[in-house]
Formats: C-alpha cells, sequence, structure tokens
C-alpha cells in the first residue's frame, strides 16, 4: 500500500478549471434545451404542420411534415450531443461549432414545429422560409457593422452608426427624390456616410476629443439635423426631396432557382447584392492585403506601426471614410431599401443594434455580419410567430433583445476590442 | 534643495506634455477660468451656426434671397430680424419669467437625475447607454405604486419614489452583474435592456392591473394626488430632490469610499483589482445607483406632474441624459449645469417655434449637439478664438471600450 510506485489509476487527470466549467456549461444548456424539446413533443396533438420554403405560387402552397417526428429527432440529436459533453468527448475549435450549430437547428427544428402544430380557428398558417426576411432585415445591420469593424480596427470608436444612418437614410431620400432615380439615392447614402465620418475622423484625430462623446454627439447632431432639415421641406417641394423611388429586387438568373436559399439570397435588391460583396470586400481587404495589415497595426499598437513607417493618422483617416462609404449604404436601406420616404428617427436604434453586433462579433466583419444575421432571423421568426398566439406577442417582440443579451452574457463573454481603440495618437 | 532640481509645476498652466485625465481633480486656483471661457466660446460658436440655420429657414429671408445682389440691405434686415426674434424668444421662453424658469427646472430635473447615473458609470469607467431603460422601469414601479396602492399622502409619495429608484436599480442591476459575472460588454447589454424595458412597459400596459379603465389606449390611470410632488406654482418639489441627488452622487465620488474605488476602477480596473478591489462588485455597484438615479429621473414625470404610464412617456431623456453627462464632464457640478440648460433648450425651443421667425424647434437639438461638441474639442475652440491654449483633459473615463 505504501510503495511509492505510482500506478495508471492514481494518475489524475488535472484539467484547467475554465475547461470544467466549459463541460458543466455545455451539459446544463444541452440538457435544458432537451427538456424543452421534450416538452414539445410531448404538447403536440395535432402534429400536422404545413411549410413553403419557395415562394408562393399558386400550384405550390407548401407542403406537409409531422411536427411530433421533427421534435423526437431533435431530442434525440440534443441528447447524443449531451451525453458527449457529459463525457468531455467535445472538443473546443470545429467540433464545438459543429455541437452547438446541430443542437440549434434541432431546437429551432423542434421549436418551429410545436408552434405551427395544432393550429385551430380560421387561419391555417404557413410556416414560410425566414430566409428571405433574414437577410433583408440584417442588410442594415451588417452594413452598420462593418462600418463599425472598419473604423474599430484601426483604433478609431465608433458609436455614430446610429447618426451616420440617420443622415444616411436622409439624403439617400433626398438624392433618389431629386433624381428619380433609387441609385441616385444610393450615392446621397454613400457621401453622407462618408462626410459623418469625415466629421468623426476630424474631430477624432485632428481635435483629440473623446471618441466615446463624440459618437453620442453626432448621433444627437444627425437626429437633430434630420428632424430639422425634414421640418424644412416645404409641402409643395415634398415630391422632388422626400419621395423617394425605391429598389427593386433584381433576380439573378440561375442562382435564384437554388431551391430553398435561391429565391432568398438572389432575388434582392442592389443593396443587398452589394452587402455580400461588402463582407467580402472588407474582410479581404482587412485580412489578406498590406494596406488591412497596416490598418489592424494602427489599431493595435500605433507606435509600432509608425516607427516602420506607417503614417498612422493617414490610415486611420482613409479607414474611417471607407468605413463610412458602408454606413452611408446601411442607412440608404432605411429609405430608399425599403419603405421610401424618409421620416424623423428612421433608423429606429439599429445603428445601436449594429455596434452590438461589432462588439458581438469581436470586431471580425465576418463574425459581426453573422452576428448581424443572428439578430436578423431573431427578428423575422418572431414576427412570423407573433400570428400563431402560442407565446405572448408581448415577449415575443422583446425576443431579439433577449436572445442578443443571452448569446452575449452566455457565449461571447468577455472581448477584446483593438488594444489602441480609442486612443488618438500623437506623434512624439 | 531638492525643491531646486526638479521644478514645481506652475499653476494652471498646463503643460502639454502633462497626460491631463488624472490631473485634473487637482488642478490649483484660478485655472478653472479659461476651461469656463472656453466653454462660452463653444456656446457662442453653436449660436453662431444656430444663426445661419435660423436664416436659412425662415420663409421671410428666403424671399430676400432671388433678388439679394440688387437689395442686400433686405436680407441683412430680415436675417436679423429672424436671429434676434429666435433667440430672444428662445431666452424669454426658457427664462425670461419666474413661471419659465419654473418649467426650465422642471423639465432639467429629469435630465439632471439620469445624467447623473450616467455620470457616476461613466466615472467607474462604465458607458451607460442605458438610461432610457432603467427610467422606464423605474417610471413603472413608480407609477403602480402611485396608481394602485392606498396610503396617506406624504408616505405614498415616498414608497413610490422608492419603488421608482429600486425599480430603476434593478434594470441597472442586471447589465452590473452580467458584467461582472460574465464580462458581457455594458454597451450591449444596455443597449438591449433598452428595448427589453420598453417591451415590459408595453406588456404591464395591456394587463388589466396597469390599464386605464374603460380606455383602448395603451395608458395607465394616473398616479393618485397622494403620491405626487408637492407644488409651487409650476415647480414641484421633485426638483429638489433632484438637487439633492447631485449633492449625493458628488458626495459618493468624492467623499466615501466607494467612489474612491469607482473612481480607481474607472482609471485602472487591472491596477484596482491588484490593490485588491473587487471590481466586479463596484461595477454592480455602480451600475444599480446609476439605474436608481434613472429611476429617480422616472418619478420627477410620474410623481411630477402626474403623467400615466405610456409608451412615449419618457421621451428622449434617457439618451439626452448620456450627452448632458458628457457636457458636464462627468461630474456633478457640470452635470448639473449641463441639465439645466438642455432643459432651458428645450423649454425655450418651443417658445422660439412660436415666435414671429417661427423656428423649427428641432434646431435646439442640433444647437444642443453642437455645444457639447465644440466643448469636448477645446482645441477647435481655441485655436478658432486664438485663445492661449490650455490643455483641458476630459474627465469622462470612458477612453475606449475597457475591459
Amino acid at each position: 500500500m505504501s510503495t511509492a510506485v505510482i500506478s495508471q489509476d492514481d494518475i489524475v487527470d488535472v484539467r484547467d478549471r475554465a475547461d470544467v466549467r466549459r463541460q458543466i456549461k455545455l451539459v446544463v444548456v444541452f440538457a435544458i434545451i432537451a427538456a424543452l424539446l421534450l416538452w414539445f413533443a410531448l404538447d403536440i396533438n395535432d402534429p400536422t404542420i404545413k411549410y413553403l420554403l419557395g415562394a408562393r405560387t399558386k400550384d405550390n402552397t407548401g407542403s406537409e411534415i409531422n411536427g411530433q417526428n421533427v421534435a423526437w429527432g431533435g431530442l434525440v440529436v440534443v441528447l447524443v450531443w449531451m451525453v458527449l459533453a457529459a463525457l468531455n468527448k467535445i472538443p473546443r475549435g470545429v467540433w464545438g461549432v459543429v455541437a452547438g450549430i446541430t443542437v440549434g437547428i434541432a431546437f429551432f427544428g423542434g421549436f418551429i414545429a410545436w408552434q405551427y402544430a395544432d393550429q385551430t380557428g380560421a387561419g391555417n398558417f404557413v410556416f414560410a422560409n425566414p430566409m428571405p426576411g433574414t437577410i433583408k432585415l440584417a442588410t442594415p445591420l451588417i452594413f452598420g457593422a462593418l462600418a463599425g469593424c472598419m473604423c474599430e480596427r484601426a483604433g478609431v470608436i465608433n458609436i455614430a452608426i446610429e447618426g451616420q444612418f440617420l443622415t444616411a437614410a436622409f439624403f439617400a431620400s433626398v438624392f433618389s427624390s431629386a433624381f428619380f432615380s433609387a441609385e441616385m439615392g444610393l450615392v446621397g447614402g454613400i457621401l453622407a456616410g462618408v462626410g459623418m465620418a469625415a466629421l468623426l475622423a476630424v474631430f477624432a484625430m485632428r481635435y483629440h476629443v473623446n471618441q466615446v462623446v463624440l459618437g453620442v454627439v453626432l448621433i444627437a447632431l444627425a437626429t437633430g439635423l434630420t428632424s430639422f432639415l425634414l421640418s424644412q421641406i416645404p409641402n409643395d417641394l415634398k415630391e422632388y426631396l422626400n419621395e423617394p423611388l425605391i429598389l427593386a429586387p433584381i433576380e439573378i438568373p440561375g442562382l435564384s432557382s437554388i431551391p430553398i436559399v435561391g429565391p432568398a439570397l438572389f432575388n434582392q435588391t442592389l443593396l443587398v447584392y452589394l452587402m455580400y460583396i461588402s463582407v467580402g470586400l472588407v474582410s479581404f481587404l482587412l485580412f489578406q492585403t498590406r494596406w488591412g495589415l497596416r490598418v489592424r497595426s494602427v489599431g493595435e499598437h500605433p507606435k509600432a506601426a509608425d516607427t516602420v513607417g506607417i503614417r498612422v493618422n493617414r490610415i486611420r483617416w482613409q479607414a474611417v471614410l471607407f468605413g463610412g462609404v458602408f454606413a452611408g449604404l446601411g442607412g440608404a436601406y432605411f429609405t430608399v431599401g425599403s419603405t421610401g420616404s424618409f421620416d424623423n428617427n428612421a433608423s429606429a436604434g439599429n445603428g445601436f443594434i449594429a455596434l452590438a453586433a461589432v462588439i458581438m462579433g469581436r470586431w471580425h466583419p465576418v463574425y459581426a455580419s453573422l452576428s448581424a444575421l443572428f439578430f436578423g432571423f431573431v427578428w423575422t421568426l418572431q414576427t412570423q410567430l407573433s400570428f400563431l398566439g402560442k407565446i405572448p406577442p408581448e415577449l415575443l417582440r422583446a425576443s431579439p433583445y433577449l436572445a442578443t443579451i443571452i448569446a452575449v452574457a452566455g457565449f461571447v463573454g468577455r472581448v477584446r476590442p483593438p488594444a489602441a481603440d480609442g486612443e488618438p495618437y500623437v506623434k512624439s | 534643495m531638492s525643491d531646486e532640481k526638479t521644478p514645481a509645476p506652475k499653476p494652471g498652466a498646463g503643460k502639454a506634455d502633462e497626460k491631463p485625465v488624472e490631473a485634473r481633480s487637482a488642478r490649483p486656483g484660478a485655472s478653472w477660468l479659461p476651461s469656463v471661457t472656453t466653454t462660452l466660446v463653444a456656446v457662442a460658436m453653436a449660436l453662431v451656426i444656430g444663426a445661419l440655420l435660423i436664416v436659412f429657414s425662415s420663409r421671410d429671408v428666403l424671399e430676400t434671397m432671388p433678388y439679394i445682389f440688387s437689395y442686400p440691405q433686405d436680407f441683412f434686415r430680415e436675417a436679423g430680424s429672424a436671429i434676434w426674434s429666435s433667440y430672444a424668444a428662445l431666452v424669454h421662453g426658457s427664462v425670461g419669467s419666474p413661471g419659465a424658469i419654473g418649467t426650465t427646472l422642471v423639465r432639467s430635473a429629469p435630465l439632471i437625475c439620469a445624467g447623473l447615473g450616467v455620470t457616476l458609470a461613466f466615472r467607474a469607467g462604465l458607458f451607460n447607454i442605458g438610461a432610457q431603460g432603467q427610467l422606464l422601469v423605474g417610471a413603472l414601479a413608480a407609477g403602480y405604486v402611485g396608481f394602485s396602492w392606498d396610503l396617506p399622502p406624504g408616505i405614498h409619495l415616498l414608497v413610490a419614489l422608492v419603488a421608482g429608484i429600486a425599480g430603476g436599480a434593478f434594470w441597472g442591476a442586471i447589465a452590473g452583474v452580467l458584467k461582472a459575472r460574465t464580462g458581457a460588454h455594458e454597451v450591449i447589454t444596455t443597449i438591449m435592456l433598452n428595448y427589453l424595458g420598453g417591451a415590459l412597459l408595453l406588456y404591464a400596459l395591456s394587463k388589466n392591473a396597469f390599464q386605464r379603465p374603460n380606455s383602448d389606449n395603451t395608458l395607465s390611470p394616473p398616479p393618485n394626488s397622494s403620491a405626487t410632488f408637492p407644488e409651487i406654482g409650476n415647480f414641484h418639489l421633485g426638483v429638489i430632490v433632484a438637487f439633492l441627488a447631485a449633492i449625493l452622487v458628488w458626495w459618493i465620488l468624492d467623499r466615501s469610499k466607494l467612489g474612491f474605488e469607482l473612481r480607481a476602477v474607472g482609471a485602472n480596473a487591472d491596477a484596482s483589482r491588484t490593490a485588491g478591489m473587487n471590481v466586479a462588485n463596484v461595477y454592480t455597484a455602480a451600475m444599480v445607483i446609476a439605474g436608481g438615479l434613472a429611476g429617480l429621473a422616472a418619478t420627477m414625470g410620474v410623481l411630477g406632474h402626474q403623467d400615466s404610464l405610456s409608451p412615449t412617456m419618457a421621451g428622449t431623456i434617457g439618451f439626452d441624459a448620456i450627452t448632458v453627462a458628457l457636457l458636464g464632464r462627468a461630474t456633478p457640478l457640470g452635470t448639473v449645469l449641463a441639465g439645466l440648460l438642455f432643459g432651458a433648450l428645450s423649454v425655450g425651443g418651443v417658445a422660439m417655434q412660436a415666435s414671429a421667425a417661427s423656428t423649427p424647434k428641432e434646431l435646439t437639438e442640433v444647437l444642443q449637439a453642437l455645444i457639447v461638441l465644440f466643448v469636448a474639442a477645446p482645441a477647435l475652440v481655441q485655436g478658432i478664438a486664438r485663445m492661449k491654449k490650455v490643455d483641458d483633459g476630459s474627465a469622462v473615463m470612458a477612453k475606449g471600450w475597457g475591459s
């Protein structure tokens, strides 16, 4: 017994506490989801649900599926992952992501099945593809998030996305009305977005204004200025100044006939296509080009960048103005991209949500865009579900915000901004 | 004589190479004078830009534009009279009479309270965008106690006041606890909590307990008169409470142990942690107090002039509060002064719209933003006014996104 020989059984696997905590969290979360799925499956009486993933046509009014099976299937998937998590067989990285995605889909399927099953009354609602709505609602958020990423990667805090949105929405409407062209509206939006970005840049870099203060002020200025200008448009000039043409959806032949995702992704307005390109462009520029390396370096360690001959403030100016282009396009969505004429507070707080997406996406254009998509998805879903009446509409209305808080507090946690974010650089 | 080797810093001279952020509070003597001048010049510059906007928003002035080159004097006369009548109405409407002053004070009170909340959080390095949501929840609590409970006058007011503060504090605490426990960024959580506060209010108003009887509007009954602040003319005692809150915040920040910890964490969270402070608790405490102050701001409306609960009851007070706190440089006194200025501008704006030039009241929003912008950019103001450069750092701690 008292021999000093250590047998194989005595070696205790000492694990990092954070790792243990992660395992416990995974098991608990999966268990909660499994319990919910069980409840969904048991609660369904009439399992037939109708769904429609393509566009609604005369001869395509939807297909039917057994909702109870969906819920049970989801439950099995989640239970498998839960067991794996309990055995600590889900490593970090790719497998963790796969686990998260499959569990998410399983939960989503069961939830939707539960929502759409047991329909009584006149309205026999068909589950429609949430993807088109998601893309639509996420478009301005993604543009805003890209603007935020551009600025903040270069070390300039941009809280003023909402302000850029507002001015861009206003001028997009004015340009579109004045030139009778929705595309000119986009140009107007870009000009306004870049203009606001220039204000941000000049005060942040030339006058060293605290950038948090600056962002808030620019939002206030944009709110005041746009509502002032709006009140200045006389009634007889409204049609030339605030009755914009709206971008029409453009169908991309071929791609738009891909089932399910085709119409959602490739039968959209020009603005949405620009959004796809922008996400790729920003990621490419930031991570694959020399200029992007410089942008990131002035955002992380401007002094080091300066030492090797990079002109810090020039790069920052470029990044902020370039970001303004996206903010402008995002703002244009609120007038020429969707509803038409500009109204006070047209962007309705979307700039703040874009800001949240930037932080949630850890200042990475792709992750920030995914965060924005997530938000757009929950938003679309809550509009669809609000007709069903299984969940109180007030709770549904709150769900996108609640989901964001849960996502941020539960899964994103502490984030690390670019090291020199918000610090003006003074050459010494 | 070791003093000769290290020359004593000249009081107030403010060398450019000094980091001004921390040095500010210990500035001696009359060095505040240049900063006051800078502020006044900033206000003047904002007014000049505002004057330009007035000129081009006035119908009378625009009518002289087609013949401006043949009769320029017409243009200048009309422009002058438009500017004069607008600004005269602005001043007269806000501070021109005892009644106007009362209205201004009443309008300023919620801005001051909510602004103090933002200020306090700022000093702890937290960027509290959530005053709006905290205010709504505070209003919900205060309003509910106000119209549904039956208590003797005075006590009822006190209970409703406490309920309002507690409601706001609870909403602030959520953001604080999330930040402290999970590191969730307070900017995200407070933005989302603003929306959730609005949704909660809507939800409550859809219930019978909150709904005004025999009404289809999303509107609650007004609070009982036993739960309202005593009024003197058009001025209610809530304003005094707001000023007392400012003194309390000053005491907390400058004199208490908690305040010291708040400022230390705001200046450098890592160093504070090393020094043995419980940073998580400090964050939570800061958000609780900040939320409580926003809740107090809500009582100014609900218990001040018996506002019913409605989805639009808070207006934009919670967002204006951020601007107020920033203009006040995150100090209690500054916040009070900024709140008074903003209150005066918003009261005066209504009078301005009714004036001969009928300048839209939205102009005051532009003025507010410009004032804050110029005050925050002393280098610009001093450059334009050819003043002696004074390195006048901002007291706002939130330099970046923090940890």
